[in-house]
Parts: structure tokens; sequence; C-alpha cells
């Protein structure tokens, strides 16, 4: 697959798999990645597999489909194990000479789905070397039941079931899970993280672990109106503030090499990331400021040993 | 042995000699499975299937099977990987056992649901808890209502016979479900027996190749499998279901008739012993029943006019056949490997008191519970089952509603 850098003029001239019609949010992330997988794709023939979610319900109401490639749903925690049973057919029927064409497998799940319910099925895929790319989109809740943390929710957000009362104050049982440092540690040999708002970074990823002989995964951060609490025209900016904060840095993990993607010279104060979202108000009345100062300590310290990672696989490919 | 209502056979096939063989019941399985040579196998290991798991990865390492071998981390996960690859258009196998198939619950319902002929071999095993590895059906009847073809078999022939037949049962285009396959545990799983195999060249032709209607990887004609239905159309994708199922009793008997030209072996929905006379009949599965006939055997001898009907193809249920073999018998007793805990009476009794209850002549129903976690069902056992219905002081209106048998209480 080609991975020189992409351009949208190019972009521009392949047909979209995924179509409008369907019953996604005004402003959802999720339809601007399906966009983004399916233009990464080009002309190739793909699997897409989906664990039950907002995107899944919202694409596939009998009898309409948003899906102009062969898109397979079947439960929540299973995206990853349905589509390592979908590669193991792909090989069978390859050698038993019934299919010529090299699809691409991609599995496709929610933060819950990934982190949480579908951990298993997609830790079990990448130890057996699937060659399946796996894509999260990461809004960091249960959305499609109704803004629930998941594994992947931040320290202190509210949710509801974490939320800002007088006892407690949002999500208190840690910060979240690093599924991308989890999956890097599996030896996938891609892994990488971006956002639905940097498209070329977000597309060129997608045509990096398209490209890989083995499991990978890709974390896509994706602004939820709805459960982040912002206006339906700031999910693009507030995923930029994410990088821009540091709170979500750009970055990969290629044959076990990390690398930064683009990082913010001066990153900007996390306050301009959480302000304009609703989940963090109670940050900002009287009380909250050590919620703010967690959040600082937790993003300098997380960065700082993402440098160090940097620094320390620098020409060491483990493969 | 008396065999339902005569279908044709659908293709013909000529007789190929089988060579016996010792096998035990999840080697002939894994034998059976690796002359199938499905596309995929996805499993997990658990006692007692084991050894099922474990043959056939030997044959994998030994390249006598071009299978896709999935080892999967989870039950869980070797269902929707077969899942995965019976939509992708591939021939799909698994196998497990008790907590492996309670597991695998969710999906089992989504296979049949979405119509994916898969094959799955069950070994029979109880349920936990308290944990226990032994046989017992409470795995099998905790899943009766997923809407699979469930075949439970007596020994580890019909085991063999079965597991063909299943493929083909599966994928025919009026039934497209999957299909479960039973033996009990460790009784068949670890027996040697004598087994007649066929050869390789006439298993592969039998079965055939998998040309699925639709197929994830057909790039040309791309799929949108696995929908969300509002509550417009979900009644209807369910009542489909139900359909196919009582679809597949035709095809079920046009199958095993087209294997029995092929083998001499016939296995039909349900098998009986001494119905040209019997007044006490005992209905049950797998070995059980077997136990029941040599015990209808013995207390033949002492005049008792005993009979047994084994029923092979517990779903769908052969309603009609057992309506025609238990109407006019003076007491029919049910002998269920499980209870339906809390239930008005155990699976297997509650179905076949539930299919007489129409029949002017209904004999009366009784319910006995034996075996539970692995608890041996003796002759004797039987034997007194059958003296005690036959008495002429029994009275059903004095049995409890269910009786066990071999338990302290």
């Amino acid at each position: 697959m080609d991975t020189t850098p992409v351009r949208l003029r190019d972009l521009a001239k392949i047909e979209e798999r995924f179509v409008s019609g369907h019953r996604l949010c005004a402003s959802c992330p999720e339809s601007i990645l399906m966009r983004m997988v399916t233009l990464a794709l080009g002309d190739r023939p793909a699997v897409i597999t989906n664990a039950t979610s907002c995107l899944e319900v919202s694409t596939s109401v009998y009898p309409y489909t948003t899906w102009k490639t062969s898109w397979y749903h079947n439960a929540f925690e299973n995206s990853a194990a349905i589509a390592s049973g979908v590669e193991a057919a792909k090989n069978a029927l390859t050698r038993s000479g019934k299919l010529t064409e090299d699809h691409a497998i991609i599995a496709i799940g929610g933060d819950g789905g990934t982190y949480d319910i579908g951990f298993q099925a997609l830790s079990g895929m990448a130890e057996r070397g699937h060659k399946v790319l796996y894509i999260c989109y990461d809004n960091e809740a249960y959305m499609n039941t109704g803004i629930q943390r998941s594994g992947a929710t931040p320290f202190g957000a509210w949710t509801s079931t974490s939320y800002a009362g007088s006892a407690f104050q949002g999500k208190r049982e840690g910060w979240r899970k690093d599924m991308v440092s989890i999956m890097a540690a599996h030896g996938c040999q891609y892994v990488a993280q971006t956002t639905v708002g940097h498209w070329r970074d977000a597309i060129t990823k997608i045509r990096k672990a398209l490209a890989t002989d083995g499991p990978s995964f890709i974390a896509v951060l994706s602004p939820c109106f709805r459960g982040w609490r912002f206006n339906t025209d700031q999910t693009i900016e507030i995923a930029k503030l994410a990088v821009e904060t540091n709170f979500w840095p750009l970055y990969e993990v290629e044959k076990g090499v990390w690398k930064l993607n683009g990082s913010p010279r001066e990153p900007k104060p996390i306050e301009e990331f959480l302000k304009p979202q609703g989940r963090f108000a109670h940050f900002f009345r009287p009380g909250g400021e050590p919620l703010i100062e967690e959040w600082r300590k937790q993003i300098d310290t997380k960065y700082k040993q993402l440098l160090a990672r940097v620094e320390a696989s620098k020409a060491m490919p483990i493969y | 042995m008396a065999q339902a209502a005569t279908i044709a056979a659908e293709r013909k096939w000529s007789r190929v000699e089988s060579v016996p063989k010792g096998m035990t019941g999840d080697h002939t399985a894994a034998e059976a499975m690796r002359q199938i040579n499905p596309d995929v196998l996805a499993a997990y290991p658990i006692t007692p299937q084991t050894e099922i798991v474990e043959r056939f990865a030997e044959f994998v390492a030994d390249g006598e099977v071009t299978t896709e071998f999935v080892a999967v981390e989870s039950e869980h996960s070797a269902l929707s990987a077969c899942c995965g690859a019976a939509a992708s258009g591939a021939r799909a196998m698994t196998c497990t056992s008790s907590q492996g198939l309670a597991l695998m619950h969710e999906i089992t319902y989504i296979a049949a649901g979405q119509r994916l002929p898969i094959v799955m071999v069950l070994v029979n095993r109880a349920l936990s808890a308290p944990i226990n590895i032994h046989c017992d059906h409470s795995d099998g009847m905790g899943s009766r209502d997923c809407g699979w073809i469930q075949l439970y078999c007596h020994d580890a022939q019909e085991v063999y016979d079965t597991t063909i037949q299943a493929v083909r049962i599966a994928e025919h285009p009026d039934v497209m479900l999957p299909v479960l396959v039973t033996l009990d545990g460790f009784v068949t799983s670890h027996d040697m027996e004598r087994v007649e195999t066929l050869p390789d060249e006439a298993v592969k032709a039998f079965v055939g190749e998998y040309n699925a209607p639709y197929n994830l990887l057909d790039s040309k004609h791309p799929v949108t499998a696995g929908i969300m239905a509002p509550p417009t159309v979900y009644f209807e994708h369910k009542i489909a279901q139900e359909r196919a199922l009582r679809r597949a009793e035709r095809v079920i008997e046009e199958i095993a008739r087209e294997y029995e030209q092929l083998s001499g072996r016939y296995v039909g929905p349900v098998e009986t012993y001494g119905l040209d006379d019997a007044e006490v009949v005992v209905v049950g599965l797998s070995t059980g029943a077997d136990t029941a006939r040599v015990a209808a055997e013995r207390v033949r001898a002492r005049g008792i006019k005993a009979g047994v009907v084994r029923i092979h193809q517990f779903r769908p249920l052969p309603v009609s056949a057992i309506t025609s073999l238990l109407a006019g018998r003076k007491v029919v007793a049910v002998l269920d490997r499980a209870q339906s805990l809390g239930a008005a009476g155990a699976p297997l009794f509650s179905d076949i008191r539930t299919a007489m209850y129409d029949q002017a002549n209904r004999p009366a129903i009784v319910s006995y519970v034996y075996g539970l976690g692995g608890r041996d069902l003796t002759v004797d056992q039987v034997s007194a089952v059958f003296e005690h219905l036959a008495a002429p002081s029994f009275d059903a209106s004095d049995q409890a509603t269910q009786t066990y048998i071999g338990a302290r209480e």
C-alpha cells in the first residue's frame, strides 16, 4: 500500500464507502473517522467488523446501510474475535484458491468495546498475530448507553456513573488506561494514536497500519459533544486542543520504535482543553483547583515518559 | 429399530465400505473433523472436550488438514471467530463443554439469528457450581432455546456419523442454521469404542464444498451483516428462525437417508426399543437411554412390557414422531440428566408432556432426574423404575413431581 504523504486532491478522487443518511448525531466524530478510514483504503476491498456501539446502531438500521464495503457486527465485546475469524477465513479461502483479492480487515470498537469489555478478545487477536487493523474510536465513555464511565474516562470527568457531587467530584478511581502502551507491549508492529481533528495524521497512520504484516492498533480521540458537553461546532477544535495541551500527543510505535508525530513547541495550558467541556465544569467551581493541578501533574509526567520512550527506543527496532 | 416416516434421499450415493477402528468419543469427533477438513476451526480447551482440540492440533501440525486453526483465548472468542469465518463464506467448526458453552451463550443466539451454519461438538458436562467435570446435560439444556439444531449422540459411532451429516444439514439452503452435536462427557468422550469410519474421499465428497449465499469477502457484492432490527422487523426475523428449524426436520431426514446409502448406517430423529407392545416406556437422551434399553430387556424377561425411546434430534423436537410413538401407552417416564430449576418440570420431561398434552389417549407421564455431576445410572435403577411403573398398584397421582434416581435426599 502507498504510504506517501496524503494529499487532499488525491483523496478527492477516491470513492467514499461510508455514505450519508446514517443516524449519527450532527458533529459526531465517528462519521468523520469512518470517512477517513474508507479514504485510507482507496480502492482496496475491505471487511469492517464493528463492536456494538453508537456507530454500529446508527449505520445498520434494517433495511438500510451506510456501508458500501462489507461490514459485520456480531456483539459488543468481540469485534477483534470476529475479525480474527474473518482473517482466518481469508487465509483458508486464499489457500484453497477461492479468493484472490487481498482484503483489508479492520476491526472497530468504541473505548468501552476496546478498553473494557472487548479487551480480552483484542489481546488475543494481537497475541495470535492476525493481520487485522483494530481502530478504537475513543470518546472516553459509554456514549451509546448514555455517557457512563469507561476505562478510558480521564480522572475527574463527569459521566452519568461518575457524577460531580458533594462527596466525590467526577471519576475518582484513577487517570485512564493507557491502551496504546498496552498494545505496543503486545508486540504489534504498528501502534499509534491520533484524533479526528488531524486528518492527514490519521489517514497516514491508517494507511501505515494497513500496510503492516500483522496486527496493528490505532486509538483515535473522538470528542463527543453529547458526552463531553460542548457545542456541535467544536468537535475538531476540541480534538486539536487535546493535542496542543499534550493531553493526547500524536505518536506512533513502529516496530518497537516510539516516534512523536509533531508536538506543540509550547504546550497550551490544560485549562484551554478543559474549560469548553461541560464534563469538567466542576473543575472551575470553588474547590476545583486540585483537580486541575492533578491534570497538570499527570500530563506533564506522561509526556516526559513518552519523550523518554522516544529517546530510549531510537534506532532500536525490536523486529 | 423403528424409523420415522421415510423421506427420500435428495441425492444418490453408492455404498462405500467403512473400516473399523478403536477410538474414544473425543478422538472420533476429531477424526470426523479431520475428514471434513473445515476451513476454520476455532476452539479453546476444556475438560472433557480437550482431547478433540489436542487431536485436531496434531492433525494441523502434521499437515493432515488444511484448516486454519485459531487457538483462541476463550470460548466466547471461539464462537465469535467461527461467526466471523462463517459470515466470510468459510466452513467453520468448534467444540466445547459446560462452562465453555455457558461462556458462548450470548454468541450461540447470534450465530443462529444470523443464520450462520457453524457445527459445534459439545461434550456434555455439568455446570458449576459446585464445579464438577463429569457428565450431565445441564450445559446443553441451558442452551436449548438458542435456536441451534441439537443432536444428542449415544456412542462414538453416532458422534462420527452425526458430525459428518451436521455439516450438510447446517449448510442446506432451506436451513442455514448452526448445529450442535453432543456426546456424554467421559462416558462417551473417553471410552474406547469400535467405530467404523468412511474413507477420507467419501467424506469429502459427501460434505462437498460450501458455497455461502452471502459472503463478506465477496467484494463485488459487499454485504452489511449483523444489522440492527427495530420493533417493526425484529419479530419477523425470529419467526423466520423458527420456520427454518421446522424445515430442518425434513432436511435432517433426507441427509440421513443419503448417508445411509453411503455408509449403510442410519441415525433417525428417535431410536426405539420394544415399542411394538410396550406399555411402560422410558424416554431419554444419549447413554442414559442405552442403560434404559438394557433395563428394558431385563424386565421384559420378567414379563413387563417395557420400551425405550431415545431422542437423538432434540432440536427441532420431532413432535409428531414422539406423539405417534407414545400415544396409547400406559405410563411414560422421562429421564432427564438436568433440572430446570424452579420450573414445572425438567427440560425433556416438560417437552414430552407438552407434546403429548393434546393426545386423546395420552399416557401418564412422570419425571425422573438422574446422573447429575456424573453420578452413575445403573441398569438396576432403571429396572426398578420399570417395575415401579408397571406394578398394578402404580398411581401416577401419587408420584412426586420430580423423582431423583440414585440421590441422597
